[in-house]
């Protein structure tokens, strides 16, 4: 009398999608590697010392599964949301007095908080480490955008709720790019840029105007902000990611002494 | 929490210190149990399991949410007037920067288990004793600002981790051994599934429980709505920025704000480039590149973690410096008595006025006036930048900078002196604002260029 389960791992649907029976013995664990799509990211086999979790502190892995915690819980959120000032408060209201399993936003947003920390840890440990050393020079210089990416995905975000700690907090961090020299209007240089003694650069034409897309945090800010932080850095962030992981294979796996 | 009495205050928090003091008292307890058990250390274990039972009479002490009782354990207002007292912005960042260096000497000391541990029980204990001050309670239970305490707890245990792992290779190096992460056993390949499928599985499980709980038990904050015309005071930056938001105190905006986020970014990419040291690749160790670790651990928790936790912390209303126990008090005021290098070096010494272009002159008159009244400044930063380090090289001919001269080539020494000496200006500069009150070493308001 064959067992449930052996009927269901003798189907021709279940070994269609599995090509090789459980990863049991030796033969069948490097198979496993091999052919399923979401493993082949990492070799067959490692040396002990590289994935000793003392020694790497998972915290890459950890940073890429809050990536992916973030994009299912904000997937979920653009369900409930709509980037516009008439909107978006209400909207965030509704999200947590009328909807059910109402910690999507917490599940969000704590997440966010803790992807910026654990990519510092992953920092941390890769320099401590001495890993990107060569050859593994690139990858650091990729993970150091990933970082910056990371922190501005999380700047984004922070001006969706439309609230008073939302709009300030954006006000405080992007009046910076007033002082750009040269390209914002209260920024060293910019009055040299005149043409026939009309100023190029005005608080209508600066670097902060083009990331507020207004000469204060608005509508226009609030849409384009939406858009970078649901799809222009995400997709940056997936590219770099991909090109991150593949180097650290290419570069010879997590590292380890010579 | 202002608005409540300090009673009110106490029955909201006192469940909470409970549990917290019940943790504290099982970690000691598990704590004394591994130390009996797997490394036989019979007082020790006797001593850990008092300090859990001591941990347990305060849990009953602060269940009972009782003023009266309560007030034994919490900091009494001189020690808190002290405390608050010896707290500046300069006395804390350089503080901060003297513990680094007092760890980094005594870190073979530091890291031995009976020693961190009781370094974990200190800042906990820290932190218990804290939490029944209500302003102290106001700033750290806010819900934005909890990420930045597990942020501390971890940087504490991941900084000991590597620490002991390090200090532990550099000992068997010293006696000719491999580091651990070399020895035989360690360099066996195995396969990843299981011994890493696992691990990461295992994690993320981990982890799933750990945010759900999280995201149950706080509650995302959300403020009125947006209002463009009411202010709140003090305005922060996300807390992740705060470090540079900080920075706006002693630098004008283009520097804080755009100049020296983008030269952070770009001297963590130089890193690999720069540091030509090949040991110390793929396992802690400390002795064999100590030059670049404490360069890293100066710009990371010195400049980046603590100003983070300062501004989050301990900057409140007008971006005015508050201590960890005092009240953010909107209206009270800063006596701000700055003056430029300028003034300093024109008015104070020489007794002249200060050179002032005509504003109708010619482009090259105003500037050739402006050269002559910020010339000292200018002189010191060509100095500092451009000629301290071919100085150095000279100067240091065995240890450090002249070696390092003739690995690197002449650009990119001075490419990385020169990242470490804009690290090195900003403890200058609040140095030189804390003795000589200094605003600018360069000041040129007319062309927004204040240095």
């Amino acid at each position: 009398m064959p067992s449930i389960g052996d009927i269901i791992r003798n189907s021709q649907i279940w070994k269609s999608v599995f090509r090789h029976p459980a990863p049991v013995d030796r033969r069948n664990r490097v198979v496993v590697m091999l052919t399923n799509f979401f493993l082949h990211l990492h070799p067959v086999s490692a040396k002990k010392q590289g994935i000793a979790l003392s020694y790497t502190w998972c915290m890459g892995g950890v940073t890429f599964f809050l990536f992916l915690v973030e994009t299912v819980t904000g997937v979920l959120l653009m369900f409930y949301y709509r980037p516009t000032i008439e909107w978006a408060y209400t909207d965030i209201l509704t999200l947590r007095d009328a909807t059910s399993l109402g910690i999507l936003r917490e599940l969000h947003r704590w997440g966010a908080h803790a992807m910026v920390i654990t990519v510092w840890l992953h920092m941390y440990r890769v320099f401590l480490t001495g890993s990107y050393k060569p050859p593994r020079e690139f990858n650091w210089v990729v993970g150091v955008i990933l970082l910056l990416l990371t922190l501005l995905m999380s700047f984004t975000g922070y001006l969706l709720p439309w609230d008073q700690l939302a709009i300030w907090a954006i006000t405080v961090g992007s009046n910076m790019a007033r002082a750009t020299p040269f390209l914002g209007y209260e920024g060293p240089g910019a009055q040299l840029l005149t043409v026939g003694g009309i100023d190029m650069i005005t608080n209508a034409s600066d670097a902060r105007f083009g990331l507020l897309g207004a000469r204060f945090v608005g509508e226009e800010t609030l849409n384009r902000f939406y858009v970078l932080h649901c799809i222009a850095i995400p997709l940056g962030v997936a590219l770099l990611l991909a090109i991150h992981f593949w180097r650290v294979r290419k570069d010879g796996g997590i590292s380890g002494p010579m | 929490m202002h608005g409540l009495t300090y009673e009110e205050f106490l029955s909201q928090i006192s469940g909470f210190l409970c549990g917290y003091y019940v943790l504290l008292a099982t970690m000691n307890g598990l704590f004394a149990l591994y130390r009996w058990k797997q490394k036989d250390e019979l007082k020790q274990a006797l001593a850990w399991s008092g300090l859990g039972l001591v941990t347990l009479i305060l849990a009953a002490m602060v269940a009972s949410g009782n003023e009266d009782i309560i007030k034994y354990i919490s900091f009494n207002e001189t020690i808190k007037g002290v405390l608050d007292g010896l707290m500046s912005p300069t006395t804390y960042s350089l503080g901060s920067l003297v513990i680094l260096l007092v760890m980094f000497r005594y870190r073979e000391v530091l890291v031995r288990p009976n020693i961190a541990w009781l370094g974990l029980n200190s800042m906990m204990l820290f932190m218990g004793l804290s939490m029944a001050d209500s302003d102290f309670a106001a700033i750290v239970t806010k819900p934005d600002n909890v990420p930045i305490v597990g942020l501390i707890f971890l940087l504490a245990f991941f900084t000991w981790l590597a620490t002991s792992k390090a200090v532990e290779n550099d000992r068997r190096i010293a006696n000719g051994e491999l580091p651990l992460e070399a020895t035989d056993a360690e360099k066996e390949k195995v396969l990843v599934w299981p011994d890493l499928v696992y691990t990461e599985l295992i994690c993320m499980v981990a982890l799933t429980a750990l945010m759900l709980l999280w995201a149950i038990l706080l509650q995302a904050p959300l403020e009125e709505p947006a209002s463009a015309v009411k202010t709140p005071n003090p305005s922060k930056a996300p807390w992740y920025f705060l470090g540079l938001q900080e920075m706006l105190v002693y630098y004008d905006p283009w520097m804080a704000g755009v100049v020296l986020p983008s030269m952070i970014v770009a001297g963590l990419m130089a890193i690999p480039y720069i540091d030509y040291n090949k040991k110390g690749n793929g396992y802690y160790t400390i002795n064999e590149r100590k030059f670049a670790y404490l360069t890293f651990q100066f710009g990371f928790l010195v400049l980046w973690v603590t100003l983070i936790i300062m501004g989050t912390f301990l900057r409140g209303p007008n971006w005015n410096f508050y201590g960890f126990y005092e009240y953010w008090d909107s209206h009270a005021v800063e006596a701000m008595n700055n003056v430029d290098l300028s003034q300093y070096f024109w008015v104070e010494l020489l007794g002249k006025p200060l050179p002032k272009p005509d504003p109708e002159a010619a482009f090259l008159t105003k500037v050739l006036v402006i050269a002559q009244r910020e010339c000292i400044g200018v002189t010191l930063l060509i100095g500092y930048f451009a000629v301290l380090p071919p100085l150095l090289a000279m100067w240091d001919k065995k240890r450090l900078f002249q070696p390092m001269y003739k690995r690197m080539g002449f650009i990119r020494y001075m490419v990385m002196t020169n990242l470490m000496l804009w690290m090195a200006l900003l403890p200058i500069k609040m140095l030189a604002r804390w003795v000589f009150s200094m605003k600018y070493f360069i000041a040129i308001p007319e062309y927004f260029i204040n240095f």
